[in-house]
């Protein structure tokens, strides 16, 4: 075919398909704000994630046997029969906990910069239900391998429906389509984990993104671009998101590979966090394993959970640690967005936050001993303070004020050279003794230094006054 | 209600068990690149545990295929009389009579090792130890009140338990009455052999993935390098 | 921003240079999930070669046996059926089976080793049916031509008893004859080749 003829094909197409502004109003012609900063690349990587699930997951299924009796067996037929099923498998159990750990960061951004506040309300509101149809998602699709921490994850976590008063034991039932976790159960987990979930999925990320380019990007500065425009209309901060953050993401991707990559060829089981010891042993109804947790990213609601001494209100507390968080355009009072110019008084309570989310984390993967519940309890309630105060000690806060023009910080890789001169600091140069310099290793700058006391010192007092100054 | 607090309590209660179970484990020298050792282990397995557990995920073939033997030799040195080079590792046992011989039905072994881990393997087999209160005359000091008999008590010879006393409190050590065919060094060679065995027959995807994953990191490398020299590129445009 | 003095030529080099590692990166993953969907071991090992004991078979009878799931007979032909064979040559589109598949020790007018027994696919070499076994001489529903062979249900196209299709059907080359040899004179295996001969 001539050239001409392709681009007779290529006007046929766009004469009836709005491929060209379609690529204009949200590549070429959409402007980021210039400032974006590392926390910025967990969005587009949680959508190469996705199509990294939906790609694995439909090769998975060709082989995957839906079947109580076939069900673990079919896994590991995945695992060795299969051509590179080993690695298609690890790619989709590894992308599961991926997600998780992307979509956590991208969250944690978005409390940050308040990039849930006005105009991002609703943003927020489809991101969060996206992160319960990835919960929803991530649950079932761990019953599948049907090993004994699928099959007992799944019975406590369905038997939590239980507790809600007068329905709950219908409801549970009904779930299950058995008395038990069952074959009944697997097949509908199957059905809801590989079309039902992933289609509300689908369709909320695309609500997500057209709400976000609808309002424009926020950034670590919390100033809205819009305001300060060129005579083109193009926003002075604002940048065009192709080619800029375009080529700026695909090296984010190239990182999160290199992570990714480590992590399905030298340690795919993530020491018993992204794939369970218990869960190769298959399914026994009548045998509870010793220890069980659910994933790693379910435990702080986990805790929260073990926390509670009571069914009912244990299973509110879970419920309502994520309610909270849809809630949170509302709790927060404070028009400030940016975490740079709030108060103390909130980046003390999102450091607590943090913290507590983390250590809830932690306890939910260890056996419930009464002083760990203890903790548990601790945490929970700051975890529940954080949000629930937020109305009144967000109106106290001493906020800073708010440039007009974004500021541009230095990026990673400018700070290189002050980590280079601070490794400097902590350490001194090691006089090498004569028999030792003759090993090519000893040569190099790294192994001729060791540490310095005095500068170790100096630089964590640095760190300290830095840190207490950036809570202020 | 009761569901959910049965399983906090069995949690609790797990975690004394967990306790009062912990025995120090002996550690393995698993090296599943070691074709020879794999080879050796393969045999072990067949000749002293397939008669009692299958590895019912793993076929010969696969194995002749990762230890670059030849076919003939796997069928002639390691499988059963009769087996065919695609049967898996099934076991001959009837599952009526270990009902009624071991009061359950012996395990399949495919993926022990990703459950218990290697050390849990090694330490078990060699934790065997006299006891009359027993059905088979054996205990075992890593899993207490085993069902399973010591198939390898001709090799190792007969162990008894003592209890001594130390500051920490009382340690139970294991003592070699009677030696066994082997030497205690060789007898710990073959136990290692069974469980470099096992580690691999629990993914024998591991030799292929972990020789892969470095052309994959330097490819991954190679992009990144790219893609961040393109990034610095454009964003020149932008102060 | 400022676009001046920007290498335009640098750029496109690195463009160029990441699309190029980009494709084969893609190229290389497509690589795994494409194969996966190529028959496993388990398919394989189903697919192994089987063994036919032949002591006990009776002159004209069929016996059908799964390889690699495919249904492959063996027709133990009478003398009579052998003396047909030879007057149809001018019926047949490819009588000395020239566009056909079959090793190469079977490749003659009775199309097998041993001129009794026949051994093919039992496939449609049109649309994959299955043919039915018709070994009677001019039954009502065939009419009057049909010397006994295998007529295809689907399609219609026709078959002699060594797997000769007939001119003027809609199959294009005769059934396929299955690598196959004997062990012993009445032990025949499906799926290997003769000594000599590549599968």
């Amino acid at each position: 075919m001539k050239p001409s003829r392709l681009n007779d094909c290529g006007e046929w197409v766009l004469d009836r398909f709005p491929l060209a502004s379609l690529w204009k109003d949200h590549m070429t012609h959409y402007y980021a704000p210039k400032n974006f900063n590392f926390w910025y690349f967990f969005g587009s990587l949680a959508l190469l994630v996705l199509v990294n699930q939906f790609l694995t997951g439909i090769l998975l299924t060709m082989n995957y046997k839906p079947d109580a009796k076939l069900a673990f067996d079919s896994v590991e037929y995945i695992m060795r029969d299969v051509s590179w099923g080993w690695l298609v498998r690890y790619m989709h159990s590894t992308g599961a906990s991926a997600f998780f750990i992307v979509v956590y960061l991208h969250m944690f951004r978005g409390i940050m910069y308040g990039s849930f506040k006005h105009p991002r309300e609703l943003i927020w509101i489809f991101g969060m239900l996206i992160f319960v149809a990835l919960m929803a998602e991530a649950f079932m699709g761990y019953l599948l391998p049907w090993g004994q921490m699928s099959y007992w994850g799944a019975q406590v976590i369905i038997s939590l429906f239980s507790a809600i008063p007068v329905i709950g034991d219908d409801l549970s039932l009904w779930i299950r389509g058995d008395y038990v976790v069952s074959d009944a159960t697997l097949n509908r987990f199957f059905a809801f984990h590989v079309i039902a979930v992933p289609l509300v999925l689908v369709m909320l990320v695309f609500m997500h993104i057209v709400a976000l380019h609808e309002v424009g990007s926020n950034n670590p500065d919390g100033i809205d671009i819009k305001k300060l425009k060129d005579k083109d209309g193009v926003p002075l901060d604002g940048i065009p998101f192709h080619p800029y953050y375009s080529v700026k993401d695909i090296a984010g991707v190239g990182v999160f590979l290199i992570f990714f990559a480590t992590i399905i060829f030298y340690m795919p089981e993530m020491g018993g966090y992204f794939l369970e010891h218990a869960n190769f042993i298959p399914a026994d109804s009548m045998k509870t394993p010793e220890h069980i947790a659910p994933l790693w990213y379910f435990t702080p609601f986990y805790a929260i959970l073990r926390a509670i001494p009571d069914k009912f209100a244990g299973v509110i507390g879970m419920g309502g640690a994520i309610v909270v968080l849809f809630l949170l355009p509302w709790l927060d009072r404070n028009p400030v967005r940016s975490i740079r110019y709030r108060g103390g008084i909130y980046k003390k309570a999102l450091a607590l936050f943090v913290i507590s989310f983390i250590a809830l984390g932690y306890l939910g993967t260890q056996p419930a001993t009464p002083v760990m519940t203890n903790i548990a309890r601790v945490f929970t309630a700051i975890y529940f303070g954080f949000f629930l105060l937020m109305p009144i000690y967000t109106r106290w806060e001493k906020t800073k004020p708010v440039p007009e023009r974004v500021t541009v910080e230095l990026s990673l890789e400018e700070q290189i050279p002050a980590l280079i001169e601070a490794f400097e600091e902590i350490t001194e140069l090691n006089p090498v003794s004569e028999d030792n310099s003759q090993h090519p290793a000893f040569r190099s700058v790294f192994f001729s230094r060791r540490p310095n006391a005095e500068g170790i010192r100096k630089v964590t007092t640095r760190l300290a006054k830095k840190l207490k100054e950036s809570l202020d | 209600m009761k569901n959910l607090t049965t399983l906090l309590l069995l949690m609790i209660l797990s975690f004394g068990v967990r306790a009062s179970e912990g025995v120090k484990l002996q550690e393995a020298d698993v090296d599943v690149g070691d074709k020879t050792s794999l080879l050796r282990g393969a045999k072990h397995f067949v000749t002293y545990c397939l008669g009692c557990h299958s590895i019912k995920q793993v076929r010969y073939l696969r194995i002749a295929l990762d230890t670059h033997a030849d076919e003939k030799e796997v069928l002639k040195d390691i499988a059963p009389f009769g087996a065919s080079i695609y049967d898996q590792l099934h076991s001959a046992m009837n599952k009526h009579d270990a009902e009624k011989w071991f009061g359950t039905q012996p395990p399949d072994l495919s993926l022990v090792a990703r459950s218990r881990g290697a050390d849990w393997i090694y330490s078990y087999l060699k934790s065997y130890y006299t006891d009359k209160n027993r059905p088979f005359g054996v205990n075992n000091l890593v899993f207490e009140d085993t069902a399973m008999p010591n198939p390898l008590w001709q090799l190792q010879g007969e162990q008894h338990e003592v209890i001594r006393k130390t500051i920490y409190g009382d340690r139970i050590d294991l003592v070699l009455d009677k030696e066994g065919v082997l030497s205690e060094e060789e007898f710990d060679i073959m136990v290692n052999d069974l469980v470099t065995f096992l580690v691999y027959v629990g993914e024998p995807a591991q030799l292929e993935r972990e020789s892969m994953g470095k052309y994959v990191l330097i490819f991954l490398f190679l992009f990144f390098g790219l893609a961040y020299l393109l990034k610095k590129e454009y964003w020149k445009d932008i102060h | 921003m400022n676009n001046e003095g920007v290498d335009e030529s640098k750029r496109q080099f690195l463009t160029t240079a990441l699309t190029v590692v980009g494709a084969v990166g893609t190229g290389y993953l497509a690589v795994p999930f494409l194969s996966q969907m190529q028959p496993s071991v388990k398919t394989m090992a189903a697919g192994a070669p089987v063994e036919i004991d032949l002591s006990k078979m009776e002159t004209g009878q069929l016996i059908r046996v799964a390889w690699r799931g495919k249904p492959v007979w063996v027709l133990n032909r009478t003398p009579e059926v052998l003396a047909t064979l030879k007057t149809l040559e001018s019926e047949l589109r490819d009588p000395q089976s020239l566009e056909s598949l079959q090793p190469e020790n079977s490749k003659n007018s009775g199309r097998s080793i041993k001129p009794e027994i026949f051994v093919a696919v039992g496939l449609c070499t049109h649309l994959g049916c299955s043919p039915t076994f018709r070994p009677e001489v001019s039954p009502p529903d065939l009419g009057d031509k049909w010397k006994g062979g295998f007529f295809c249900p689907c399609h219609g196209s026709w078959f002699d008893l060594a797997g000769r299709v007939y001119s003027g059907v809609p199959a294009p080359t005769n059934l396929e004859v299955p690598p196959h040899r004997y062990v012993t004179d009445t032990l025949l295996i499906v799926g290997e080749p003769a000594e000599g001969e590549s599968a």
